[in-house]
């Protein structure tokens, strides 16, 4: 039994467990479940600036976001240090450690690149498309498009959503563009 | 020009501190599912947008399917949330397509393929030792300051 917490699992067990946050949310907040509020809460407890978007009373707002963003991070902490297996090793296909290789990554170990995801290749041109542009670009489209995965592609198409449906086609066509166009160029 | 969808924050009730505790606890479920499940992971990311694997695909489709079903059981039962209240289901505007969601999403989708994480995973990487991902969510923060900065000069409707 316990060793079904150390391996990973299949699409079939995770993706259940997570869209039953959705009801879950509804239910116990009257909200829809989404974490890229985080952000735009995070911002407004730092620094607000003046900016009307940042103007607002995060602590009864986001209160519950933050509390669940931290609850992320302690979360990846349990699964990948506590209760985890000796490696983390992501089962990729092989055609896509083929691509990879071809890009140029040699280690697949761990849940991403050490080559690219690491303090020294963080001022590399990888490290600073990848992470910093990257990241980036999460937030700000995320803000823009009011939603991201969760709020969008899982909580929207959920309620029918055809402004989500179309987030989410904008989510592909953006990462589609990235992996295929732009990785090639930086890695 | 004005933004006529996303609504402001919720700011009608306070949160009670007992209730913190419950999204904590929400969180780290999250948390570990996203690291267990590998939806944290920049390889998986990129097996999905390489078509490469029915993974990601088969974990967003069955969570899209759970939580349209349950939805719909909370609306056919006319649901309550847990304090009584009527649960606002769906958008404030009705879920109308804006020219916000295709120039966001595709900037979001932009970054998603490079950094190979959305904003959950971001935070349970950071939770799993990828410090550098500290970076990541600071540079999340900043675009999303910007965005902030410049939303009144932005496409929206």
């Amino acid at each position: 039994m316990p060793d079904l917490l150390f391996r990973p699992w299949p699409w079939w067990v995770a993706g259940p467990l997570i869209g039953l946050v959705v009801p879950f949310v509804y239910w116990y907040g009257g909200k829809k479940w989404g974490v890229s509020s985080s952000l735009q809460h995070l911002c407004a407890a730092t620094i607000p600036a003046g900016i009307g978007y940042f103007h607002y009373d995060w602590r009864k707002a986001g209160s519950w976001h933050l509390a669940m963003v931290a609850g992320i991070v302690l979360g990846g902490f349990i699964a990948a240090r506590v209760l985890a297996p000796a490696e983390l090793l992501v089962e990729i296909s092989s055609a896509t450690a083929r691509d990879l290789h071809g890009l140029g990554l040699t280690d697949l170990t761990g849940l991403a690149p050490s080559e690219v995801f690491g303090w020294g290749a963080l001022f590399s041109p990888a490290g600073i498309a990848t992470v910093v542009v990257g990241g980036f670009l999460v937030g700000f489209g995320a803000r823009y498009a009011d939603g991201c995965t969760s709020g969008h592609a899982i909580s929207g198409l959920a309620s029918f959503q055809l402004s989500s449906l179309v987030a989410v086609v904008g989510f592909f066509i953006g990462g589609l563009l990235s992996t295929w166009v732009l990785l090639p160029l930086v890695l | 020009m004005p933004n006529t969808v996303a609504a402001p924050p919720d700011t009608a009730k306070e949160v009670p501190r007992d209730s913190l505790l419950v999204y904590l606890l929400l969180g780290t479920y999250l948390g570990f599912v996203f690291v267990r499940s590998e939806v944290a992971s920049w390889f998986r990311i990129q097996e999905m947008f390489r078509f490469q694997s029915f993974h990601m695909y088969g974990i967003i489709g069955t969570a899209v399917l759970v939580a349209a079903v349950s939805v719909a059981i909370m609306k056919r039962m006319r649901a309550r949330d847990h304090s009584g209240h009527v649960i606002p289901f769906g958008d404030p505007d009705g879920g109308r397509p804006h020219a916000q969601h295709i120039l966001g999403g595709t900037a979001f989708g932009l970054g998603w393929g490079l950094l190979g994480a959305c904003p959950g995973p971001i935070y349970a990487l950071i939770g799993s030792g990828i410090s550098v991902m500290v970076v990541g969510l600071a540079s999340a923060l900043a675009g999303a300051w910007v965005y902030g900065f410049l939303k009144p000069r932005l496409p929206h409707g």
